[in-house]
């Protein structure tokens, strides 16, 4: 189901939940009205230290709402959010420095050029990267004397993302990074996310696609209707929802009973059609191991073996009642 | 890049490097708008050779130069405190400029100083060039420097808070309309050109309490008649700087 092989990665953790240090966001019982429409109603949200965390929801499920009161550009109604131990709006001035910021979309003088912009971001840190290789990094290079206004879609995300990593931030805030870019230039600013985890810098992202969430996070936490419905790698939500499949080929009328007893309680194992097997539970690589060692004592070659795991897609869907993208 | 590149380590620069940064950078946005350098340097180089060399309005006894340099330059402060700033800081805001600058190291009012510090090297620019060619034009000026300062400086606030209050609460399209027109009747209303004894006693005193006329008269009763201290015209416009700049604070919205 994972897109990408499991490299390891030093801030990869083999199971989702933040644990160990000290959680770098904290958000309970977050609450943010505009007018009658409540926007936030009860979210609680926890980021572990150097962990890319996927805020994923549909549109208008208070995702950008959330991610900004973090930012500090609104107050929360009700509830406490605490960004590296600080109040976002009390202590903005200690907490600026430590956070990079990539708006939704925006944020640039519409008549400067993208490294006139990136190099004035850098001033205004103590220890910034080295723009010229960020610029490089980033692909930048090509928009010369272009100002913001002329710059493409593309170009305009890019140059975002780097404003947010320029000043070495400890915690980044990327408000639907990858919206409107290209399957290569997605690639590009996933491997950019993943290289800001493994230096250490956590990472926060809203996003709207499931691949985007099970390929980069950490922990993902599935917003809908102003509320976390559920949180945790993905694995463990894709786990933890319907049961998954696996099914074989191998000789008609094979001794269910038998197997059924090496393998955990809860697993159910069904002849489809003759010498067509199917298995549901829990699908993990010892169950997947336990029934081909099983196959091997009872000489069966099974064919055709595959698993069917569900999706954040499908998780979605049955958490909330709906499509995620209508 | 490496590994390590993006270790954390982070920190605000110096605040005098900041706003350095913020105020060179600004500077650059508003000479680089074409639309700016014709409001604010283009149009008042204009309007003093052509009205000091073609006699279209009478402007009473003396030298024409002498009349229209002190109107020029109040117009100057006009178009880059009042319409330029209005304009450039709507669309700021409207474009998520003031936004992101928020959530990075630069406070809020290092930001507004890096604004007005741009104005002002605006305006140095602004005065030598006009000066210059006034000089070339004729223009005799008297008067006490120190006056002259005094009267730029509470003008420039007077618009600085009027443009600002106008850029953080309407929408940036009715900004650039509004602020645009205004410029337009303050430049035919204000004393810029015209002498305000052209209107009639009852709308001249009235028009006399606007800022720019505050201005203009101030620069014209200094540099053109001599006078020591306007003091009447720099009260008008240290009134109109605290109601501009004080409804600016209160209602100026980021976003």
């Amino acid at each position: 189901m994972k897109s990408e092989p499991a490299l390891p990665s030093p801030g990869r953790r083999p199971s989702g939940r933040p644990s160990g240090s000290h959680p770098v966001v904290e958000v309970s019982g977050l609450v943010k009205r505009y007018g009658p429409k409540t926007a936030v109603d009860g979210l609680d949200l926890t980021v572990g230290a150097g962990t890319v965390t996927a805020v994923l929801g549909p549109n208008g499920a208070g995702k950008t709402t959330t991610i900004e009161t973090c930012e500090g550009y609104r107050r929360p109604d009700a509830g406490t959010v605490r960004v590296l131990g600080l109040d976002p709006v009390a202590d903005a001035a200690r907490l600026k420095p430590r956070i990079g910021v990539m708006l939704q979309s925006g944020g640039v003088y519409s008549g400067a050029r993208a490294d006139e912009m990136l190099r004035h971001m850098a001033k205004l840190h103590a220890h910034p990267l080295d723009v010229p290789a960020l610029i490089e990094r980033l692909g930048l290079g090509s928009c010369g004397r272009t100002t913001y206004r002329r710059l493409s879609g593309g170009q305009q995300q890019r140059l975002a993302l780097a404003m947010a990593v320029v000043g070495r931030p400890e915690l980044v805030f990327l408000d639907e990074p990858t919206a409107g870019l290209d399957p290569q230039a997605r690639r590009a600013t996933w491997d950019l996310v993943r290289e800001l985890r493994a230096d250490g810098v956590s990472v926060v992202l809203t996003t709207h696609f499931m691949d985007e969430a099970e390929a980069l996070a950490d922990d993902v936490a599935i917003v809908d209707a102003g509320k976390v419905v559920a949180q945790g790698s993905p694995e463990q939500l894709c786990r933890g929802g319907a049961e998954n499949t696996l099914r074989f080929t191998g000789r008609p009328g094979l001794d269910l009973g038998s197997l059924l007893k090496a393998l955990p309680d809860g697993t159910a194992a069904a002849e489809l059609t003759p010498g067509a097997y199917r298995i549901t539970g829990t699908i993990d690589p010892q169950l997947l191991a336990t029934v081909t060692t099983w196959c091997a004592q009872h000489g069966v070659m099974p064919d055709g073996i595959s698993v069917e795991r569900h999706t954040l897609e499908d998780v979605f869907l049955e958490l909330t009642g709906r499509e995620l993208r209508a | 890049m490496s590994a390590g590149t993006y270790a954390p380590k982070p920190g605000a620069a110096p605040l005098g490097r900041m706003i350095g940064a913020q105020t060179a950078l600004e500077t650059r946005m508003l000479l680089r708008n074409g639309e700016q350098l014709l409001l604010t340097v283009i149009i008042p180089s204009l309007l003093l050779v052509l009205f000091s060399t073609v006699d279209i309005i009478d402007t009473g006894k003396g030298k024409s130069v002498d009349f229209l340099a002190p109107g020029i330059l109040a117009l100057a402060v006009m178009s880059t405190a009042f319409t330029g700033q209005a304009i450039a800081t709507g669309f700021e805001r409207r474009y998520g400029v003031l936004k992101r600058l928020g959530a990075s190291p630069l406070p809020r009012w290092a930001l507004m100083t890096s604004k007005t510090l741009a104005v002002l090297v605006t305006e140095v620019l602004q005065v030598v060039l006009l000066t210059v060619i006034a000089f070339a034009l004729g223009w005799s000026p008297h008067g006490n420097p120190l006056a002259v300062l005094l009267l730029l400086v509470l003008g420039t606030a007077a618009f600085s808070g009027l443009g600002l209050l106008m850029a953080g609460t309407l929408k940036a399209e009715a900004t650039l309309a509004a602020a645009n027109l205004v410029f337009l009747l303050l430049l035919v209303a204000g004393g810029v050109i015209v002498p305000m004894d052209k209107f009639p006693g009852g709308v001249q005193s009235v028009l006399n309490l606007l800022p720019i006329s505050a201005l203009s008269g101030g620069l014209r009763d200094v540099l053109q008649e001599g006078a020591s201290m306007p003091w009447g015209n720099l009260a008008i416009l240290a009134v109109w700087a605290v109601l501009g700049l004080g409804s600016a604070a209160k209602f100026f919205r980021w976003e």
